[in-house]
């Protein structure tokens, strides 16, 4: 009985629709496309690049999600964090630019966080408005205009840069997957946002700071946005106010599928890392098959709609 | 300790004159209770009568309006279910306070998580291996340590909250109606799990609707009526009819 019933726990299928579907789509793209350049080794790379933005937004939304909490307002973070890294580093030595980006990524999460953890408004409401909130501000901070990076060092070091001959952009995801899964599932922090997410009652009771918890899981997301904002804007090496607007889909359906509950309570960063590779994945292969932007909204959303179905067929069991 | 004070069980907790008023509410009048080391004390009473609040007054989450708690011997004044717990004091709550999603030696360390080495990871080796032990010396029979709460019978889940109580524990466990939601089997197997708390010297204070129950657990039974103490008799001195005539009035 008890090899079974540990036997069915690992059968689990709803665990792996993350790889299950990383490897269909991926076969499938490269036995229709795979005359159409999608097997080439700079398209992979391509694709792997492009996905580093949002690989470090997944990270933080998995913390946000476990912890029960939601935060839609990222994609705004994104391009603030951006603008106010571009403006800074026009004016001030590379260093600045840096905190400036990855600052104020912070303290609009720690904005959040208040409203969130100790206001207890509930997330979902707060960071729709503050998304808003943000996205306005993004636009009147240069008058919609964009904003060119010139600090080659910055440019290198966030975006076209190299070390080995490993993209700089390839080491921020590794590292920050690294860093995100170990502090994840290795840390008291860790435990206690699970635990928090799953019954914050209980985590009350056990003695877990549940508004601290709260507190700093919105603060993870909005640094993680920040430096989601840093790559994008080394990458392109401009900033404007449109950066990350369309991410949140993305992202969302990245975490989701990658196995973290939208309820809270469960959640995996590496699942998050595989699931921002799928979506990046499915977006390439879609452009390539030469479907017109329309089609393309319409097909990603159905897969999205296929894969967050599956993901969560068996929470209400 | 010398060896003449372990003949003389001490009083664990002492409650005197506890008064407890929300605003002009008075949810509970006049309280005392002495609990000693080793004993089991069932708290009595219909719905309404208070028992919850003394429970939560004892574990640190109210403060009493007026009157003394005692503690090992100390006044003590807790200012929050943390301090309670830091002295020992642990309270298994009706709905359990279990994280279902995590796994079982998660949440026996639920909030204590322990850690090793310089960058302090979780030691689930350790968790998982002190779990193991607790729940065999416990006869609590789950399928293992890592199995999820979720997965687990209603019995299992008590099980499991009341062992993880009875490890941390140093002096009191408290228990609000551990039994509530459970069937026949699950009820004697908790009742069981209960009655081991005893030999384990640890001080017990029960609430249950169960009188059966409370005849086949308790060394005393205390008895509240809105919010009054209207006696405690010891439970080989008295019998059903006198208790339910307390707790009703007629």
């Amino acid at each position: 009985m008890q090899k079974l019933a540990q036997l069915s726990q690992k059968l689990n299928l709803t665990q792996y629709v993350v790889y299950i579907g990383f490897l269909l789509i991926f076969v499938f793209f490269a036995i229709t496309l795979g005359d159409d350049g999608f097997l080439t080794q700079r398209n992979l790379v391509n694709i792997a690049l492009q996905t580093a933005p949002t690989t470090i937004m997944a990270i933080g939304l998995v913390f946000v999600l476990a912890a029960g909490e939601i935060d839609l307002s990222f994609g705004s973070i994104v391009a603030v964090s951006a603008l106010a890294s571009a403006v800074v580093l026009g004016e001030q030595p590379l260093f600045f630019g840096i905190l400036a980006g990855l600052g104020v990524g912070v303290a609009i999460g720690f904005f959040n966080g208040i409203l969130v953890a100790y206001l207890r408004l509930p997330s979902f409401l707060v960071t729709l408005a503050t998304m808003g909130l943000f996205a306005g501000i993004a636009r009147t901070m240069t008058d919609l205009r964009s904003v060119p990076v010139l600090n080659s060092t910055f440019t290198d070091l966030f975006g076209s840069g190299s070390l080995f001959g490993v993209p700089s952009l390839v080491l921020w995801t590794i590292g920050a997957v690294a860093l995100g899964h170990f502090v994840f599932r290795e840390t008291k922090f860790g435990a206690h946002v699970l635990a928090t997410g799953d019954n914050p009652r209980a985590a009350q009771v056990s003695g877990i700071k549940v508004p601290r918890v709260r507190m700093l899981v919105m603060m993870v997301c909005g640094a993680c946005a920040g430096l989601a904002g840093l790559l994008y804007a080394g990458r392109l090496q401009s900033a404007r106010y449109t950066l990350g607007e369309s991410d949140l889909m993305t992202v969302i359906a990245a975490v989701i599928i990658g196995g973290t509950a939208l309820n809270g309570g469960k959640g995996t960063i590496i699942g998050a890392l595989v699931g921002s590779l799928m979506m990046g994945m499915l977006n390439n292969g879609l452009i390539l098959m030469g479907l017109s932007v329309s089609d393309q909204m319409i097909v990603r959303g159905l897969i999205i709609l296929i894969a967050v179905a599956i993901s969560l067929r068996d929470v209400n069991r | 300790m010398n060896s003449q004070t372990v003949d003389v069980p001490q009083d664990v907790l002492r409650l005197e004159n506890i008064h407890k008023s929300f605003g002009g509410v008075v949810a509970i009048e006049d309280f005392s209770l002495d609990l000693k080391a080793g004993e089991i004390v069932a708290l009595v009473g219909d719905n309404g009568a208070g028992k919850s609040t003394l429970i939560k007054i004892i574990s640190g989450v109210y403060t009493p309006t007026t009157g003394t708690i005692s503690f090992d011997g100390d006044e003590v004044n807790f200012k929050d279910a943390t301090q309670a717990r830091a002295s020992g004091i642990e309270v298994v709550y009706q709905d359990l306070a279990l994280a279902d999603e995590q796994a079982v030696y998660m949440n026996m360390f639920l909030g204590r998580e322990q850690t090793r080495g310089p960058l302090f990871q979780l030691d689930r080796k350790k968790m998982i291996a002190e779990t193991e032990q607790l729940v065999e010396d416990l006869d609590v029979r789950i399928p293992s340590a890592r199995t999820t709460i979720r997965n687990l019978s209603g019995g299992q889940r008590q099980g499991v909250a009341i062992a993880r109580a009875t490890h941390w524990a140093k002096k009191l466990v408290l228990l609000d109606e551990p039994t509530a939601a459970l069937g026949v089997a699950e009820t004697a197997k908790v009742e069981k799990l209960v009655a081991s708390l005893k030999e384990r010297d640890l001080a017990v204070l029960i609430i249950s609707h169960s009188l059966d129950q409370v005849f086949r657990l308790s060394d005393r039974i205390c008895v509240l009526r809105r919010g009054q103490q209207i006696g405690i008799r010891e439970t080989v001195k008295t019998d059903k009819n006198e208790i339910v005539s307390m707790i009703t009035g007629v």
